[in-house]
């Protein structure tokens, strides 16, 4: 190590950068970088920095790169001389260096390179290492904050990423497109359905930003799912039912979700389950602004699972429960107990908490709700006991039956040692006593009582108010707490002597017998005060129940104008119309629109075109499960690095039919069937995957279904795991592999329950232990006529007429084979090809039509499988029907 | 997204501070430091804070606010998720996540977080891929590092990047090949009063430590999965097979990782493996006040109860505590009135328990509240929930893997009420 004599001297790491030596310079900047990470500037050295950027240390490289970036806009002129190295590295062979010299060139933010970065930019795009696009794709925001005039041809590049089918590009482009062009809906059309279906394999990150940008464009493009009359917020307690509602709306006036609509549902479900919490936010609140109503409730168990996080993701989670619970109580009512209050929560976290719960309240829930509040108001945490009794307050008024309770309630609370909690409960029961101007007399002369020792001027303020309201109510009382007023009113609080006015003024109008003098001298008092709000309210009143000649028509409406039945305040909660913003937003956070907020649009009347998202090139993932198809893919092309010609591919027809393994009288009540599913199977690659069902027709429970261990004939058998237990009438679905080492051979084992075992046997068509693959017409040729003599089978047939179309030889020929379809240019010659599920050997299969005969050709190494398929296909092919 | 990002200590420095787009001022954070002041504790700052021109998410942790510096509307989550898995690749580079870790090894988080984000857009976030950029500091490598010259900066690129498995790398070997699992359960709950429970919940995960050669192929299965009510899963895992069999199949990341965390599904009893009996009261007029709490054991399956940590916030009226533990040792803070107990293990012969009493301040009337009793604890060898891993298979690769799968219980936010 340097002697700490070299530490932050300019003079010393410049002569350091200029030395010979790596190490030194390598030394230099971990200096300079520290510096620049505490704060200082380090901007005078950068002469002797940027000299070091053609540098062949990638560390050292790296380092100047983060300086540069940083001092480059301060020191344009000088920062001009290292472009060229970028230029030069942009051509690099090694697709790392051309990345990052792309994303350092994209960072200086020098305005005269703005050509230079947008040539940059465009032949990046058309790289042929994603990552080089990805970073391309970034390099598009960049480009855009320093010149907002390039914003035409970047969206050029965005248009052409955004057909990019990486998944590594998906992300970021998607995230250039929202801030340079967020309102070119149209670019997404053609995109729409490869990002729903690549959704689930494109980074986390990158899913975040697709999800939020795919709610707006389903808002502008698809037409409401919700039904018709349904107010958003509509009353908590039909939301359990509306399913059914639904349906019966939608028998008026039937409601067909657009594919594209459900796709997305589909394709980001599986994301609930993501370990970042910001996908399943993402999730959630697509769900919310775009499912129908019924469908919403699976995303409140993934939400409540948030809630164990971290104590700023459980604060955002919290808000956007908030406002879900205000209209939709019955999605989180069955998780009240996740709100329950800890006393080591964070105040904001308690006040949310409280917040929900005061939102799930309801008849059923309310006395188990109240009696958590009861602990809360013990809180040591103050002004979280005074948020509780607000929150009671809430609930109150809310619910009438529990009413009456929570005032007596409250009542209690005013005896309370502590000032905070007396004064909010003053505050809460005033305004109950106001929406309730019922006989409380009661209460109000507790309070009367109490007014001496409560010393919050809101408190004091609140219970005059009450007194002179209803002063009617207590007239004994009234006049003798105005008494004690007089006497101590120079000395309150500004909003206790407003409140002394307002009762002495009251009172002179309802009981001027016993008054009058007192209200004299009060007036007399606040027409001297100091604060000027209280002279003039003084003078007011004066004028106002004072008669005099002065004094004009107003004072006859003196009592109708003060003691005018006044309508009661609304309880309400602060989320009540959170939801004007998207949910999930930094808006709906921070309650005010944050600046780059996009309005989520209302849906459309009628749905736009539709067709506008068809692609040219036909997609066969579009209905199928995407997300399992893409997962699975991973496997394929790890575990099995099969030939490349041979990979197989997804299979053309999948036939329903199941056989029937086992009878229900002889597996006394259970009953098996099997089907093959067709897929490659996932427990090993020479194994045919099939798919079991298992049904008990007994009226008892059966346990611990399974294969035995010992029972097979030479096959090799992937068990089912287990099944501890299958209820009556109940059935279950379970898959296995079965490696039948390419022959008919039955496979027999013994299934087994706890009581008994059957023995069963599974025989395969020969057709079932195929895999299609797909190859090129050329390639079938070529490989034909390897697989020639022996290895070839043929026959000649005579087709039954309507076999004769070439919809039905195909159908007719994958139906009884796995095998897949070879794009022919000749049109009475259908060619079919696949490989043996264990060894792999190719199976091609042709059909020549030769009016009115066929011939059939079966080529492949297992001559045995050959002859046998050759039999089936001819049986299948002679047969008419279906 | 991200513009900038301070690192602010609990005295209120900025230690660190990273730009990824223009330099922002970091007189920004003086509106963070307002929060702060206003804030009774260090937890109470909210995470959101908006200034005129940006806003401030924070998160905190190790007493550091990490304080990230936004322009324009992003979902808040990101952020904070961001944020703390930049925490989380600190922790795992450094060790420890603290102000001196940072400071010995900035130009290390310097370059980790060149990496991390591009332009304020997350860019490479799995540990798998920053240790292939980026060899985490070892004592050897700085000792041949400063030697040799060379660095500790990766030149390739990562492969995991353009793989169809980012998450792992290639080229992975080893001698002994192993696998371990921690089924790991937490149990969630409040016990009133009486104590009765009011609420109880288990949550668990799955933290699994995988060095195996190659690419394996590696399925877990359960005896009873239909106890995992909701889970997450890293992204590794194959969704479909779940949904289908209820299996867990995934090609896993090098090293460690949390393969699965879980909800147990709330229909099932929760065992409370402890009890409380606890006498606090204060009489009016004196200043004295008693104390007692004994610890038991319940529900453990045989299983013994040990580390158990005892901790409470006693009222603020209460000036000193004399007390006498049966077992373990006890502090007492007068300033934040925070009384712990390290009990450790719990002999159910002989039931640990802490008596005494409690002076007050003379003359102050009796504190309302009784405190609410937080308790940890740990029960190895058992999953309270009753999970088991049924079997470990790997395909893929010809070798013989050494499996090892270990259960534990531990306390969650786990309360008394008194």
């Amino acid at each position: 190590m340097l002697s700490p004599w070299f530490l932050c001297r300019n003079e010393d790491l410049k002569e350091m950068l200029e030395s010979n030596k790596e190490s030194l310079k390598l030394e230099a900047m971990k200096r300079i970088v520290g510096l620049i990470a505490k704060g200082k500037n380090a901007s005078e050295l950068f002469p002797a920095v940027v000299k070091n950027v053609a540098s062949k240390n990638i560390e050292l490289k790296k380092l100047v790169y983060v300086y540069l970036v940083r001092y480059a806009e301060e020191q344009q002129d000088l920062a001009l001389l290292s472009i060229s190295t970028f230029q030069r590295a942009l051509k690099d062979p090694n697709q790392l260096i051309r990345a990052s010299a792309l994303r350092v060139l994209s960072s200086i933010r020098v305005p005269i390179i703005v050509p230079i970065m947008m040539l940059a930019i465009k032949e990046a795009a058309t790289d042929l290492s994603p990552y080089v696009r990805k970073t391309a794709a970034h390099a598009i925001q960049k480009l855009y904050s320093l010149d907002p005039d390039q914003k035409e041809h970047l969206i050029e590049v965005i248009e052409k990423l955004l057909k990019d089918k990486s998944t590594l590009v998906a992300g970021s482009v998607v995230m250039a497109f929202e801030e340079v062009c967020p309102d070119r809906i149209d670019l997404i059309h053609k995109n729409y359905r490869k990002l729903c279906n690549l959704l689930v394999d494109v980074e986390e990150w990158g899913q975040v930003v697709i999800i939020h940008m795919l709610t707006r464009y389903a808002r502008t493009q698809f037409v409401s799912p919700w039904r018709e009359d349904a107010v958003f917020d509509e009353n908590s307690a039909k939301a359990f039912y509306d399913s059914e509602e639904e349906r019966r709306v939608d028998q008026s006036k039937p409601y067909i979700m657009d594919p594209d609509h459900r796709l997305l549902l589909r394709n980001t479900k599986p994301l609930l389950q993501s370990r970042n919490t910001a996908v399943v936010m993402a999730v959630s609140q697509l769900y919310w602004h775009l499912a129908p109503k019924h469908e919403l409730s699976i995303i409140t168990k993934s939400l409540v699972r948030l809630l164990r996080s971290h104590r700023e993701v459980q604060y955002i989670v919290l808000q956007n429960i908030a406002t879900m619970s205000i209209q939709r109580k019955g999605m989180f009512e069955p998780f009240m107990k996740s709100f329950y209050v800890r006393s080591t929560d964070a105040t904001h976290i308690k006040t949310l908490k409280l917040e929900i719960l005061t939102n799930l309240a309801n008849e059923a829930n309310i006395s188990t709700i109240l009696r958590e509040f009861q602990t809360y108001v013990k809180s040591q945490d103050k002004a979280f006991a005074a948020a509780t009794i607000q929150a009671i307050g809430c609930c109150a008024t809310n619910i009438s039956e529990v009413t009456d309770t929570c005032l007596n309630g409250l009542v209690l609370l005013l005896s309370n040692r502590d000032e905070t909690v007396v004064a909010e409960s003053v505050v809460v029961i005033k305004k109950l006593l106001q929406t309730q101007p019922s006989q409380h007399s009661d209460i109000i002369k507790h309070m009367a009582k109490l007014f001496d020792n409560i010393t919050v001027p809101m408190a004091r303020a609140s219970i005059l108010w009450l007194m002179g309201e209803y002063c009617e109510h207590v007239p004994k009382i009234a006049p003798d707490v105005l008494r004690k007023m007089a006497k101590t009113f120079t000395d309150e609080e500004d909003i206790v002597k407003l409140q002394i006015v307002n009762l002495a003024a009251k009172l002179y109008l309802t009981n001027s017998k016993q008054t009058k003098l007192l209200t004299q001298y009060i007036l007399n008092l606040g027409k001297y005060d100091q604060n000027y709000d209280i002279r003039d309210r003084t003078r007011f009143i004066r004028q106002l129940i004072v008669p005099n000649e002065k004094s004009g028509a107003l004072s006859k409406y003196a009592r109708r104008i003060l003691m005018a039945p006044k309508p009661a305040p609304v309880l309400q909660s602060a989320f009540k119309d959170r939801d004007r913003f998207q949910l999930g937003t930094l808006s709906h956070t921070l309650n005010s629109q944050a600046s780059g907020y996009l309005e989520l649009s209302d849906w459309p009347a009628v749905a736009p075109d539709q067709s506008v998202r068809n692609v040219e090139v036909v997609e066969p993932v579009k209905e199928t499960g995407a997300p399992a198809l893409s997962k699975s893919k991973h496997f394929d092309a790890v575990s099995w690095p099969v030939c490349v010609s041979l990979q197989a591919s997804s299979p053309v027809f999948v036939p329903e039919t199941s056989h029937e393994l086992l009878h229900r009288m002889t597996g006394k009540g259970l009953s098996a069937q099997y089907r093959f599913t067709r897929q490659p199977c996932i427990y090993g690659n020479s194994m045919v995957s099939l798919q079991l069902t298992l049904s008990n027709s007994t009226d008892q429970a059966l346990e611990n279904i399974h294969i035995s261990e010992k029972s097979s004939t030479g096959q090799n058998i992937h068990r089912f795991n287990a099944i501890e237990r299958l209820e009556p009438q109940a059935s279950v679905t379970v898959s296995m592999g079965v490696d039948f080492n390419d022959s008919t051979q039955a496979a027999n084992f013994q299934l087994c329950t706890k009581e008994d075992e059957f023995s069963v046997s599974i025989q395969p068509a020969v057709g079932e232990l195929l895999l299609p693959i797909t190859m090129s017409e050329a390639d079938f040729t070529k490989e034909q006529g390897k697989l020639v003599g022996m290895n070839e089978s043929s026959a000649t047939i005579t087709m039954t007429p309507e076999n004769v179309s070439s919809q039905s030889v195909n159908r007719k020929v994958v139906s009884v084979a796995n095998l897949g379809v070879i794009p022919s240019g000749q049109e009475n010659i259908y060619r079919f090809s696949g490989k043996t599920v264990s060894s792999g050997s190719l199976v091609l299969v042709s059909v020549v039509l030769k009016d009115p005969d066929a011939v059939i050709t079966i080529n492949t190494e297992k001559t045995v499988m050959g002859s046998m398929l050759l039999r089936q296909v001819k049986t299948a092919l002679t047969n008419s029907g279906p | 997204m991200i513009h900038s990002l301070f690192l602010i200590n609990a005295s209120g420095d900025i230690f660190l501070e990273k730009h990824w787009k223009s330099v922002v001022s970091r007189s920004v954070c003086d509106y963070f430091f307002e929060a702060l002041e206003r804030a009774t504790e260090p937890e109470n700052v909210p995470p959101v804070i908006p200034t005129p021109h940006h806003y401030l998410i924070n998160v905190l942790r190790h007493r550091i606010y990490f304080v990230a510096v936004i322009q324009s509307e992003v979902p808040p989550l990101f952020v904070i998720e961001f944020l703390h898995r930049v925490v989380d690749t600190f922790q795992d580079y450094f060790g420890v996540c603290t102000e001196a870790a940072i400071k010995d090894n900035v130009v290390v988080v310097y370059e980790l977080l060149e990496e991390m984000l591009d332009n304020g857009f997350p860019l490479a976030t799995e540990s798998n891929i920053l240790k292939e950029l980026i060899k985490p500091p070892t004592i050897l490598r700085t000792v041949v590092n400063t030697i040799t010259g060379s660095t500790n900066v990766g030149e390739q690129l990562p492969t995991g990047q353009l793989s169809v498995v980012p998450w792992r790398r290639t080229g992975v070997k080893y001698t002994n090949n192993e696998a371990y699992f921690d089924v790991v359960e937490e149990i969630d709950a409040i016990i009133d009063k009486s104590g009765s429970t009011i609420t109880a919940e288990i949550q668990g995960v799955i933290d699994a430590c995988v060095k195996l050669t190659g690419m394996p192929d590696l399925t877990l299965s359960f005896m009873n999965p239909r106890l995992l009510d909701d889970v997450s899963f890293h992204p590794c895992v194959r969704f479909k097979r779940w949904e289908a069999e209820r299996i867990l199949s995934f090609i896993p990341p090098d090293g460690n990782f949390r393969l699965l965390s879980y909800h147990v599904s709330s229909q099932n009893l929760v065992a409370i493996p402890v009890y409380v009996k606890h006498n606090i009261s204060f009489r009016e007029g004196s200043s004295q006040g008693r104390f007692e709490l004994t610890l038991g054991p319940k529900q453990t399956m045989g299983k013994a109860v040990e580390s158990v940590l005892v901790s409470s916030q006693l009222p603020r009226g209460v000036l000193n505590a004399n007390l006498n533990p049966s077992q373990g040792t006890y502090t007492f803070d007068p300033v934040t009135k925070l009384l712990s107990w390290d009990v450790g293990k719990i002999n159910p012969q002989k039931l640990p328990s802490l008596k005494g009493s409690m002076s007050l301040q003379t003359g102050a009337s009796k504190p309302d509240e009784n405190p609410t009793i937080n308790i940890q604890f740990k029960i190895q060898q058992l999953a309270i929930s009753g999970l088991k891993v049924n079997r470990l298979d790997m395909y893929g690769e010809k070798y013989k893997p050494f499996k090892g799968i270990k259960y534990m219980t531990k306390a969650g936010k786990f309360q008394v009420r008194t």
